[in-house]
């Protein structure tokens, strides 16, 4: 068969561009390089919904940033992915502070940021007691906050498979021909699909596939971004989103209430080498943690959970590249997307769903679109009566496997079944796994659920698809010398 | 289920619940014990290696073998379980008795009151996120633990090359125990200039395997993407800061790491039982109380101690306590105890100076001559010389009834 679009990469953009065409009839496939979606930029970041007051208003990303901004708002209500409505708090900790952040204020005011606040010293401790004595004033914007983004990438592509868009993962597009006004793409693992239209949303390796398709040629450059996690009993957990005055390339470093309800602070901002390098530094930790603690008050080394390290695909530009490829012009190309492209997501996709007609793509409503999923039980939120009544119908939900997270057998086993196969991915579908002992209790009794409920032997299991193999095999296998 | 009160509640079915039950239930106290397991024994259950039981019980014991001898002693005095059970949350009530709110999936949600609560949970392995170690997420990085558990309650190997972070007692067995699965054991590299474990252990498990111990070493990066490819280590400076110049490499595909143990104390901070920041444990008296009446704790979410039998003989002496505050005795609690010098910290925090009390430490130094001095008003009032300090050897004082007038200072002077 031949689609009418292929969205190459299943991260924010190209889940959002999925999902934006499933509302349409029209034949829709996403392909993924990874063995699960959303596996590279999207999964490792700050997860924050941005408040649309960081960049100038005549730029495409503040008009996607507002946009994206209003829509994640709409696209919780019907997919319910976790969203932390806390707003953003923007600190200055000196006078000198105090001016920039005047004029980041007067940005936003131009911007048509709503609902924005200018604080004294008085009011920013009433909006955050946690900050340190050191505060001096700053700026609120009630529309913003965090959201756990494998979650919201997670529900968009749902939601898009559920009408009727395609998926393959595992496929890693190695070439593209265009002929008589059909795309003819080849994975590495020689399988192919045609298509009439393309979306390049291949992240990190956008301008790689660029070049393979035959359009034009530009460079993404990975802007490293460590992050550390917070125990959730960590005293330093704020109530809003804390910004401190931003610098160069960065929004600076944040001290970030996560959706799930743990405390996060990072990224740091380092331009590396390697699209895959995703390595951590001790250097960083001790950096990071020292800013964070003149920010707000109570963050400590022993709440350290785990870090990890996110890459920003940087254009050439530092902005957006979002064009109907001059060279190919069935092809969108939506490269570059850094911060606040989280945010601005669902605005890409409807963008890139513009930019497809502006090239010939007809577009028909389809009647048929569901925009929702069920809302998904989570044994932790539960009170004692639907956990009773859950129960009765299936024991699992009152199974607690894993115990930092409190997450039930019957949401690991929800999981599995709603195509996370991996390690990594029933954890950052449930969380089971996520919290202050990373796995140690859980992770025998995680890889056997999810070898019970997907077929795949234990020793076969992967942490994240291909060569990630969790065990070596059975005791005994090997020869003891 | 047939009741929902009790006199006393034990959540953790490890050594310490197992031993502390025993002792509330033989003395006439309806005892409930509550563990996650589908069987009591904790972590034993995955230490089939020997060298358990040999104060406790005058034998040499494995993990499990421990592990059932507690069970069965705890079933004769009466103990009633509830496994496959996790404890949700725990408040006190107005009357000073305590409501337990349990998931199982056995019998979905369930209420419990209890008269008195003993805290058993044990604690878990510290791990690499939590020191931050740099490099790459790759499969194939697992605490000593999950990995002990993998190979000998599920028959897996976690891998076919390894190298051991910290030299913790979890991660000197698993050296061995890799070894004897045919995984090839390529280092076990610890940061502090001795072992955290016990000689017995280093001896046992390294020397007569031939596994090389680096001390004064630090992992500074974990290589590999897909599953780990090896692991960049470097002796450090005097300043502990690694001497990269030094740094070495090493092959391998599954990294452990056994870099210490944290009281698992979340359930107790919901009850806003107070901390003791030196152990992570609570703040017990030599009752075993903690700054909640009602509320017992002992073993390992207590602090980490080294042998199981001193778990079980802790929790013991707890449980006789637990059921002296169930008939109203005094407690006689008057005396604050403290650690100056060269000691991590004490166990108990607050003391009885009239009856004879056992003082547990933890040694910061590695010395073979020593002496404890119990120190009231500034004068030492009280000596023990020892002959072979470490800190992964706990110190045990046995002070007998009015030895000490007042609040105690401990310190440990090398001599």
């Amino acid at each position: 068969m031949i689609y009418d679009v292929a969205v190459i990469g299943a991260g924010a953009t190209g889940g959002a561009t999925a999902y934006m065409l499933s509302q349409y009839k029209l034949h829709t496939v996403l392909l993924e390089r990874s063995h699960e979606v959303c596996a590279g930029v999207s999964k490792a970041n700050s997860g924050i919904v941005h408040g649309g007051f960081h960049h100038p208003s005549d730029s495409l990303k503040t008009q996607l940033e507002l946009r994206g901004n209003a829509l994640i708002e709409q696209l919780q209500k019907n997919l319910h992915f976790p969203y932390l409505k806390c707003g953003i708090l923007v600190v200055a900790y000196s006078e000198e502070e105090l001016e920039t952040l005047k004029k980041l204020y007067q940005r936003g005011l131009d911007n048509g940021v709503k609902d924005m606040e200018f604080c004294d010293r008085k009011r920013i401790f009433e909006l955050e007691p946690k900050l340190t004595a050191n505060a001096i004033g700053g700026f609120f914007v009630p529309h913003g906050g965090t959201i756990e983004p494998y979650m919201y990438v997670f529900a968009l592509i749902e939601c898009a498979l559920k009408n009727h868009v395609d998926l393959r993962c595992d496929f890693e597009v190695i070439s593209g021909d265009y002929q008589d006004d059909v795309w003819l793409v080849k994975s590495a693992d020689g399988r192919e699909i045609k298509a009439k239209y393309l979306v390049n949303a291949a992240g990190l390796f956008a301008d790689d596939v660029s070049r393979k398709l035959g359009a034009e040629d530009f460079k993404i450059f990975p802007r490293k971004g460590e992050e550390y996690l917070l125990d959730r009993n960590c005293a330093g957990r704020p109530s809003r989103v804390v910004f401190p005055v931003p610098v160069k390339h960065s929004k600076g470093v944040l001290v970030i209430p996560t959706a799930g309800g743990t405390t996060m602070i990072g990224p740091t901002a380092e331009k590396v080498e390697d699209k895959e390098d995703t390595a951590t530094t001790q250097s960083n930790f001790a950096k990071i943690l020292k800013l964070t603690q003149n920010m707000v008050e109570g963050l400590t080394a022993k709440d350290l959970i785990t870090s990890f390290a996110g890459l920003r695909p940087v254009h050439e530009s530092e902005d957006f590249y979002i064009v109907q490829s001059p060279v190919r012009p069935a092809l969108i190309q939506a490269a570059g997307i850094q911060s606040p492209g989280l945010t601005a997501s669902p605005a890409i996709g409807e963008y890139i769903v513009k930019l497809l007609a502006k090239s010939g793509l007809a577009l028909k409503k389809d009647p048929a679109f569901d925009g929702t999923l069920p809302e998904y039980f989570e044994s932790r939120k539960l009170t004692d009566q639907q956990l009773s009544e859950l129960h009765a119908s299936d024991p699992a939900w009152t199974n607690i496997v894993c115990r930092c997270e409190s997450i039930s057998e019957a949401e690991i086993i929800n999981a599995v079944k709603r195509g996370h196969t991996t390690v990594d991915g029933v954890k950052f579908c449930t969380r089971a796994g996520m919290g202050r002992c990373q796995g140690g209790f859980c992770s025998a009794k995680v890889l056997q659920i999810i070898s019970r409920y997907s077929g795949i032997p234990m020793e076969e299991l992967t942490k994240r698809g291909g060569k990630s193999r969790i065990l070596a095999g059975k005791l005994g296998s090997l020869e003891v010398k | 289920m047939a009741r929902n009160c009790y006199d006393a509640v034990i959540v953790g079915a490890g050594a310490a619940g197992l031993a502390a039950g025993s002792v509330t239930a033989a003395s006439g106290c309806s005892t409930l014990i509550i563990d996650r397991e589908s069987r009591s024994g904790g972590i034993l259950n995955q230490c089939i290696h020997n060298g358990f039981g040999l104060r406790y019980f005058k034998e040499e014991l494995t993990g499990p073998e421990f592990a059932y001898r507690m069970s069965q002693k705890a079933q004769n005095a009466g103990v009633e379980f509830a496994l496959d059970s996790a404890v949700t949350d725990i408040k006190k009530l107005d009357d000073g008795t305590f409501d337990l709110r349990i998931l199982s999936k056995h019998d979905g949600v369930r209420h419990i009151n209890s008269r008195a609560v003993m805290l058993t949970m044990g604690c878990r392995e510290r791990n690499r996120g939590a020191i931050a170690t740099p490099g790459g997420r790759p499969a194939g990085i697992f605490t000593a633990g999950t990995a002990q558990k993998l190979l000998n309650c599920e028959g897996k190997l976690p891998g076919k090359s390894a190298v051991i972070v910290g030299s913790g007692d979890i991660g000197l067995i698993m050296a061995r125990r890799l070894r004897w699965s045919g995984i090839d054991v390529k280092a076990v590299i610890e940061i502090m200039p001795h072992s955290a474990g016990l000689t017995r252990n280093v001896v046992q498990c390294l020397h007569d395997f031939g596994i090389p111990l680096y001390l004064s070493t630090s992992v500074v990066r974990i290589d590999g993407k897909d599953r780990v490819t090896g692991v960049v280590a470097a002796p450090l400076n005097d300043d502990r800061t690694p001497d990269m110049n030094k740094a070495f490499a090493i092959e391998c595909d599954t990294v452990l790491f056994s870099v210490g143990l944290i009281p698992e104390m979340e359930l107790a901070k919901k009850l806003g039982v107070k901390e003791n920041p030196a152990t992570g444990g609570a703040e017990v008296d030599s009752n075993y109380s903690t700054s909640i009446p009602g509320v017992f704790s002992a073993g390992n979410v207590l602090h980490v101690h080294d042998l199981v039998d001193f778990v079980a003989e802790e929790a013991e002496y707890a449980g006789k306590c637990l059921v002296d505050y169930l008939v109203g005795a005094k407690n006689g609690v008057e005396y604050n105890s403290s650690v100056l010098k060269n000691l991590k910290y004490v166990i108990p925090n607050r003391f009885a100076p009239t009856q004879d009390t056992r003082f547990l430490f933890r040694p910061t130094v590695v010395t073979d001559r020593a002496v404890l001095k119990a120190m009231v008003n500034g004068e030492s009032v009280w000596e023990k010389k020892l002959l072979f300090v470490r800190p992964a050897e706990m110190i045990i004082a046995e002070i007998k009834a009015n030895t000490l007038a007042g609040d105690v200072t401990f310190v440990l002077e090398e001599i």
